[in-house]
């Protein structure tokens, strides 16, 4: 497959940053989409020229680094799947696609497609976690909880947080990852001592972050790898406006 | 953004019912408009119970542009440097067009009031004679009206559509089984408003009322 590749190039975080157009020869469909980038990175390295910088580690779809907008699309056209598991077969040959980093105020680009995602551990920070002394692994049965629940609670603990969310949303809401990790917890037993603390901490870090307001228009969870489902949102806003109700101070008060 | 909207839709039902009175005919029409006015005596004198309503009406309008300028203006500073591709809409296409298909909505209501309660815009434009009012409004040669009117209204329907969904979500809707329902519920609430507003010009236009 012969491709045209646009990528988004920026020396730095003060660099005002360009489309630059590659051509890349070669690839077969059987390579990831890094693997691709990897192949153009070796050219350039070749040639002497500043390789395309991306974030990567795993690159088996769990560790959450990789990421970038293919497209239009937060990690490409193939649906939940990260940008590592994405393979060029999806594409065909003579296509020109389009490579940017994560757009949003909160996700400061640091080098080419690679961005700063402190802001979602601050969120975490603010909240999600539990400070129950855990020890070791318990007994699997000496805290029973509900089937339904686990299964919630496991479906958002899927998220990864690589920030897909945040990209794909008209709003630059970061509202998917914060409801994934405010719901893993509050559904278990173990969450409950700090429920309606976390979930005031958490949003208003991610307001401060500078994410945008959630309008429930559901890019988020067509964009997540892990399909973290939309109504974890509903979870959160439950959860919200019943620590408002209580009138629950923050966290550490 | 929830609660106002809420009200709205609340407001649009009845005004929804109101309006087909129109085929019950001339004076029926007339009749339900003049109670209108009537409602809440004697204990509240006069139109006091329209004007109670425009000042509920107004405060929600403001309450609700209100919220969406910040969601807008909060989305806009999120996001400083726009994507160079386009981000393609694969989610809910009704979601999608809420700000701008707010601000079409908002036009219409003007025009609407100017037309239909003040009687500027009108070609009869007699307060006490509404009946006259509509038929003369929608009458065949004045097609453009109709086709505003129409555009206005589907607008209202997919404003609705994601409208409803996304008010039941914020106030706290959070089951998978809950949200087919609340989609389904919105979709339905879309058509059934839009449908019970577009059959009066469609009926006037095609001489049902006249």
């Amino acid at each position: 497959m012969n491709l045209t590749l646009r990528i988004w190039r920026q020396t730095g975080p003060e660099d005002k940053g360009r489309m630059v157009t590659y051509q890349v020869d070669d690839v077969s469909p059987d390579m990831s989409f890094l693997e691709m980038l990897d192949v153009l990175n070796e050219r350039l390295i070749l040639a002497g020229e500043d390789p395309v910088a991306f974030d990567h580690d795993c690159r088996e779809g769990i560790c959450g680094m990789c990421g970038m907008m293919i497209n239009g699309m937060a990690h490409g056209p193939q649906r939940g799947t990260t940008a590592c598991q994405l393979h060029m077969r999806q594409f065909s040959d003579g296509d020109t696609i389009d490579i940017e980093p994560w757009r949003a105020q909160a996700f400061p680009v640091i080098k080419d497609l690679v961005v700063n995602r402190g802001a979602f551990d601050k969120i975490i920070a603010a909240g999600g976690y539990i400070t129950a002394p855990t020890g070791s692994a318990p007994e699997a049965h000496a805290t029973p909880v509900a089937k339904a629940d686990a299964d919630a609670a496991f479906e958002a603990a899927a998220c990864i947080g690589c920030g897909a969310c945040v990209a794909a949303c008209p709003n630059g809401s970061g509202m998917l990852f914060t409801a994934a990790k405010v719901t893993q917890l509050s559904l278990m037993p173990q969450g409950q001592p700090e429920r309606y603390t976390r979930v005031i901490g958490m949003l208003d870090a991610h307001d401060e972050a500078g994410f945008g307001g959630c309008t429930n228009a559901g890019e988020c969870t067509v964009a997540c790898p892990k399909g973290i489902p939309l109504n974890t949102i509903g979870r959160l806003n439950r959860d919200f406006l019943t620590a408002t109700k209580k009138a629950a101070g923050k966290p550490g008060s | 953004m929830a609660v106002s909207g809420i009200f709205f839709v609340l407001y649009l039902i009845a005004h929804m019912v109101g309006n087909l009175k129109a085929f019950a005919g001339e004076t029926a029409f007339d009749h339900y408009a003049h109670w209108l006015r009537d409602i809440g005596k004697p204990l509240l004198p006069g139109v006091w119970f329209l004007w109670i309503l425009r000042f509920a009406l107004t405060v929600s309008v403001v309450a609700h542009i209100w919220s969406a300028t910040v969601l807008a203006l909060r989305a806009r500073a999120a996001r400083p440097v726009r994507y160079a591709h386009r981000p393609k809409i694969q989610g809910s296409y009704a979601a999608r067009t809420m700000r701008w298909g707010g601000v079409i909505i908002l036009l219409f209501v003007i025009y609407h009031l100017l037309d239909l309660s003040v009687g500027t815009l009108n070609p009869v434009g007699d307060g006490s004679k509404p009946y006259s009012n509509v038929v003369a409004d929608f009458a065949p040669e004045r097609w453009y009206v109709t086709l505003f009117y129409t555009l206005a209204i589907v607008t209202l329907g997919f404003h609705l559509r994601h409208g409803v969904f996304s008010a039941l979500r914020s106030l706290g809707q959070q089951t998978p089984k809950g949200e087919r329902w609340a989609r389904a519920s919105a979709l339905a609430v879309a058509i059934l408003i839009s449908g019970g507003f577009l059959v009066i010009p469609f009926a006037v236009l095609t001489g049902l009322v006249s």
